[in-house]
Order: C-alpha cells, then sequence, then structure tokens
C-alpha cells in the first residue's frame, strides 16, 4: 500500500533524490531549460510546454486513478492538497506576472541554472528575495488572507458533480482537444529563431 | 568547438515520462514533486540558524524552530538536489552545458538579468502566497484531481496569456 516509504525516513530522502535526478532529467530533456521555448507558449510559437505540461498531469492522473482502482494507492493516504480559493487565484496571478517577465518557474529555472543559464541564475536569486520578502511581511500583509475561502479538500470530481474517474476522462479530453487546436495555431504563427 | 546540440524529446513522450515520475514519486513516497518549497526549506533553516531569536518571535519562522524541520531531513531539498544532477546528465549528454544569458535579440543581456531577477521575486512571492509553484500546486494538485491544482493552473497560465501582450517586445 502507497506509501511505500515512511515520510521522514532515510529510504524517504533518498528516493526524493531519485525521483528528483529523473524529474530534472525530463524537464531538462524536453527544452524546459530555455525560457524563450518555455514563454513561447504565450506567444503562440512554442507549444512544448502546454503539451508536456498537460500530458504529464493527465497520466499521473490517469495512473493514480488505476493504482487507486486496483488497490495500491489510497487516496486518504497521499497528499491531497487543501483549496483556498483567493490566495490561489491571487498567489496564482503573481506567478503568471513572474512567468512572463522571468522566463521561467522555479523548478524550470533550477535546470537551466544546472546547464550553465545565468539568466536562470538571476531567476533564482529573485526567488529567494521574493521568498524572504513573503516570510519578513507574512504577519502584517498575508497571514490571514492566506487563510481565507478555505474550501477543504475539493476535488473536480465535487465540483463537476462527477465520478473521479469521469473526472479524469474530462481532463484527458480537454487536454487532447487543446493540444489539437495549439497544433492549429501554431501554423498559422512565424516560427521564432532561438 | 563542433559540438551539435541534440533535439529536444518529444513533448508528448516527455510527458507521459514526466507523468510516470510523478505517478511513482505519490506511490513510492506520498507526495509529488516541487520545487519553490526547497528554496522555503533552506530559508528557513538559515533563519532559525543565523538568527534564532528574530526566528522564534516572526509568525512565519517559529514553527521552523525545532530540529524536525532541519534541511537535512526536508524531501523537497533531496528532491532539488536530484534536479540539479538530472539536468545536468540530460544537458552533458546533449552537450547543451554552456555559460550564457538567453535572450531575445531585440534586448540586452543586462535587460533580460534584471526581468529575470523582478521574475523571480514575484514568482517567489506569489508561490508562498498559492502554496507552491507550477510543479508542486500546479501539477502534482492536477495529478490528484485537487481543484486547487487547477486553480493556481489556470492563475498562472491565464494571466501569462492575458498580459503576454505587455512583455511582447522583450520575447519575439
Amino acid at each position: 500500500m502507497a506509501p511505500l516509504i515512511t515520510p521522514g525516513s532515510e529510504f524517504d530522502l533518498m528516493w526524493a533524490f531519485i525521483i528528483g535526478i529523473a524529474f530534472g532529467f525530463i524537464l531538462e530533456a524536453a527544452g524546459f531549460s530555455t525560457s524563450r521555448k518555455l514563454v513561447g507558449l504565450f506567444y503562440g510559437y512554442d507549444f512544448t510546454v502546454l503539451k508536456v505540461f498537460f500530458t504529464a498531469a493527465v497520466t499521473a492522473a490517469t495512473g493514480l486513478l488505476l493504482f487507486n482502482h486496483f488497490g495500491i494507492v489510497d487516496f486518504g493516504a497521499i497528499y491531497v492538497p487543501t483549496t483556498f480559493l483567493w490566495p490561489t487565484v491571487v498567489g496564482g496571478s503573481i506567478m503568471g506576472l513572474g512567468f512572463l517577465l522571468g522566463g521561467f518557474c522555479p523548478g524550470t529555472s533550477v535546470c537551466a541554472a544546472a546547464i550553465g543559464k545565468l539568466d536562470a541564475l538571476a531567476f533564482l536569486g529573485g526567488l529567494v528575495l521574493g521568498i524572504l520578502f513573503y516570510t519578513l511581511t507574512f504577519e502584517s500583509i498575508w497571514m490571514e488572507f492566506r487563510k481565507t475561502s478555505n474550501l477543504g479538500v475539493l476535488l473536480m470530481s465535487d465540483v463537476m458533480g462527477v465520478s473521479y474517474g469521469v473526472s479524469v476522462l474530462i481532463f484527458s479530453i480537454i487536454a487532447i482537444a487543446t493540444f489539437l487546436l495549439v497544433s492549429k495555431i501554431k501554423e498559422r504563427i512565424a516560427d521564432v529563431e532561438y | 568547438m563542433s559540438y551539435t546540440q541534440q533535439k529536444y524529446m518529444n513533448p508528448y513522450v516527455a510527458g507521459v515520462l514526466l507523468g510516470l515520475v510523478i505517478t511513482a514519486s505519490f506511490v513510492i513516497t506520498g507526495q509529488g514533486t516541487g520545487a519553490s518549497g526547497a528554496f522555503k526549506d533552506i530559508i528557513a533553516a538559515g533563519v532559525v540558524k543565523f538568527t534564532p531569536e528574530f526566528a522564534e518571535s516572526s509568525a512565519f519562522f517559529n514553527h521552523y524552530v525545532g530540529a524536525e524541520h532541519s534541511p537535512a531531513k526536508a524531501w523537497l531539498v533531496f528532491e532539488i538536489l536530484g534536479v540539479i544532477v538530472g539536468a545536468i546528465l540530460s544537458g552533458a549528454l546533449a552537450n547543451r552545458i554552456a555559460l550564457k544569458v538567453e535572450h531575445s535579440p531585440k534586448i540586452t543581456s543586462k535587460t533580460r538579468i534584471i526581468m529575470a531577477i523582478a521574475g523571480g521575486v514575484l514568482f517567489g512571492l506569489g508561490s508562498q502566497l498559492g502554496r507552491g509553484c507550477t510543479s508542486g500546486a500546479g501539477l502534482s494538485g492536477m495529478a490528484v484531481m485537487s481543484a486547487s491544482g487547477f486553480i493556481a493552473v489556470g492563475a498562472i497560465f491565464g494571466v501569462g496569456y492575458a498580459f503576454a501582450w505587455v512583455f511582447k517586445k522583450y520575447w519575439v
């Protein structure tokens, strides 16, 4: 029964390292170590990020659904985040602006800095400053707001009023439709050299 | 230098592999992958170690006081160390390792660095408020079909598309 490893044990950290290696390898191999490829999805000249990102989400959602179905993964035993509506909307919006300006998100900036991208290193410096700013202003600005609009552990199946399996199916269909749509858009947008 | 860069992996193949890694992460350790949390853990450990009185008095840091939250026990810190190793391996195999500032020919390296720092600051702030970044809140949240993951991804990419025109001249 999952999780196979007791959280906090030495094996847990060893697995964190191994999973990290696989995560970093695939992100880099997919092209997430270049900011101009990453922001391509906002300008229509490169949808790699969108394809990789949603294929990964659908694959993992389907994988966990199957593991749960066969009794290998108990959804009660794995980490499912609590939904805080407005803090997530505001936090996500700030991150969206950060993506447009910085050209990276935290994970991709680590990959890019690892292969020598100095702009990614600058992004990481900014990331640390941003977290420090948050921690130092936590009590005065963020503490109360962060706790608001707590919707509990809310699943997309609850939101849509369907079974868990059907919610994964709907997500998969939307993802595939999006892939077809962006392929059409890509044909109309001039290539950008980078 | 006659090395040629290898092509990137097919995005759908990469996506399936990435999805399998995230599935394995949940099955083996009970949690998905993340990134911003590792930096928060390192910062918290540093603040607790070097300014213990401040940490005690801070509403943010006081629950990091105590041995249980040392970075040596932090899952995400080890995962991020792995990400660095994995990215170097992939970059080395594809001849992509090189020191450079990557930017559009229309802007200078200096402009790019300033933008990168500003973007990092915003991501650092937003990821703390949003309880994780594209990876931890977004991808891992969507993997377990959590509304939170879909809201985070919707906000990140929604705002990205809504304001893309403002920053177009810096990228295209």
